[in-house]
């Protein structure tokens, strides 16, 4: 299967990404890791005029340690996501999470930009940082802005960011309790998306393919709130979701997964803090 | 395009399409045609080739992306008629049957090695998740990567 055709551009800068982006509007697309939008276009499901790669901006590839945060650059692969030493330290979840997609071939590939850009909500990364509480930082020709990852993710495939505009980094607070985290990925086999996901950190939880965009899981974090015991918080993880059916699984089913997992990672969580 | 990609440890300059993927310049470009194309759809690791030391699954790389940069396939591994320590292995092993995931397995397992010199069983199974085999059962690939490490420790 080959892309439809399209032309290709290399951004030496993420000024240039930008002032391309402008320049060819709805035709373009920017090409991080290719790990989504790649099969897509060999599938024909996108066949994007113009291809802005922006794969080689080392300048948007780094992990810093700013205090009470880490910034995270948008072209930070998952593979060195899952390897960073900084992360292994504070935001152990992170990493975890970061070595769970996919798989190594894939992990050299995809950024952890790319994942969130792409607003897919079977993908683990968006809801690891709505459990942590980030913020996506976006350029455009505009200027810069900040935006809270509970207000990111606006449909299936829809994020808060405009066309043209650049994801540059995003920014993790280190938690409260850096230990108290726990990712609970169910899967059917090796390397696939989940069928439901769970992240967890301190007590806020993120849901993976648990409607048309990660969520958090508010009526299971409202019951911790109020004091309520884990089994209870965990009981009403699947309320106020809305997730799909299909092939791999049934809404019934996918919200007792949402159930049991909340469960297994709320009692995780608590047990490594 | 000119895309220009040091393929193996030779230059190899040509005017491609720009949606041209990395596996078909390597196959019908530089005639390196042991990288197979199974699934096209990024899942079963025949087409994992090395881009600059570490694996990839060049059915998802656009030769434009390559560009400017080094790729090793299983034909770049052996040395002077000399195997390389995995490709010995796999041989010792019987860690193939009909050879079609071969390639990519062996390039998988020299990346992973690369990354981790001393894996544990565990670890190689993971770290071959994303390449499938039809024939073997993964016993001796994994005892394969496994006696390549011992090897080279
Ligand atoms: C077989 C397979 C299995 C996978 N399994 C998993 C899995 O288990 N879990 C999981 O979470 N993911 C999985 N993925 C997806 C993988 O994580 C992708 O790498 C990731 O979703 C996208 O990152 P990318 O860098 O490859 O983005 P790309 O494919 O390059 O881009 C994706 C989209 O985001 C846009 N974009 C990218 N970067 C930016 C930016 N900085 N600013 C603005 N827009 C941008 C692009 O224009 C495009 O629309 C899998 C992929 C494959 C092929
Ligand atoms: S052909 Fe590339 S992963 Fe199967
Ligand atoms: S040996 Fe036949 S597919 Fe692996």
């Amino acid at each position: 299967m080959i892309p439809a055709s399209f032309a290709y551009h290399r951004a030496a800068s993420a000024d240039e990404a930008l002032s391309l982006a402008a320049e060819h509007g709805e035709d373009a697309k920017f090409l991080a890791g290719g790990h989504s939008l790649l099969p897509l276009m060999k599938l024909r499901f996108a066949a994007p005029e113009v291809i802005i790669d922006i794969g080689r901006l080392s300048e948007l590839s780094f992990i810093t340690d700013e205090g009470s945060a880490i910034r995270i650059g948008a072209l930070t692969r998952h593979h060195d996501v899952e390897h960073s030493e900084l992360l292994a330290r504070e935001i152990p979840l992170l990493a975890h999470a970061a070595g769970q997609v996919g798989d190594p071939q894939i992990r050299h590939r995809g950024t952890i930009g790319g994942s969130v850009a792409h607003g897919d909500p079977a993908s683990d990364l968006p809801a690891v940082l709505l459990a942590l509480d980030a913020t996506f930082v976006a350029r455009g020709r505009a200027g810069t802005r900040e935006i809270p990852a509970g207000e990111f993710f606006r449909s299936l495939f829809e994020t808060a960011l405009e066309p043209g505009e650049l994801l540059t980094e995003i920014v993790v607070p280190k938690p409260a309790n850096g230990a108290a985290w726990s990712f609970q990925k169910f899967t059917k086999r090796a390397i696939d998306w989940a069928i439901v996901g769970v992240a967890v950190q301190d007590d806020r939880i993120g849901l993976i393919n648990m409607g048309s965009v990660p969520l958090r899981a508010g009526r299971a974090e409202a019951a911790l709130a109020a004091g309520e015991p884990v089994a209870d918080a965990a009981a009403v993880a699947a309320e106020g979701t809305s997730p799909g059916s299909d092939i791999h699984a049934s809404r019934a089913y996918r919200e007792h997964l949402a159930r049991v997992l909340v469960g297994r990672a709320l009692e995780e969580a608590r047990s490594r803090s | 395009m000119k895309v220009s990609v040091r393929v193996n440890g030779h230059d190899m300059t040509a005017d491609v399409e720009d949606r041209m993927l990395l596996v078909h310049f390597l196959r019908d470009v530089a005639g390196l045609t042991a990288t197979n194309v199974g699934c096209d759809t990024t899942s079963c690791g025949a087409c994992t080739v090395l881009l600059d030391g570490e694996s990839v699954k060049s059915c998802t790389v656009l030769a434009a992306q390559a560009d400017g940069r080094a790729v090793t396939t299983v034909e770049g591994l052996a040395g002077n008629g000399e195997m390389h320590p995995v490709q010995r292995a796999f041989h010792e092993q019987h860690g193939l049957q009909c050879g079609f995931c071969t390639p990519g397995m062996v390039m998988a397992i020299v990346s992973l090695l690369r990354e981790n010199p001393h894996p544990t069983e565990e670890q190689v199974r993971a770290g071959l998740e994303g390449n499938l085999c039809r024939c073997t059962g993964y016993h001796n690939i994994v005892r394969a990567a496994l006696a390549a490490a011992e090897v080279a420790s």
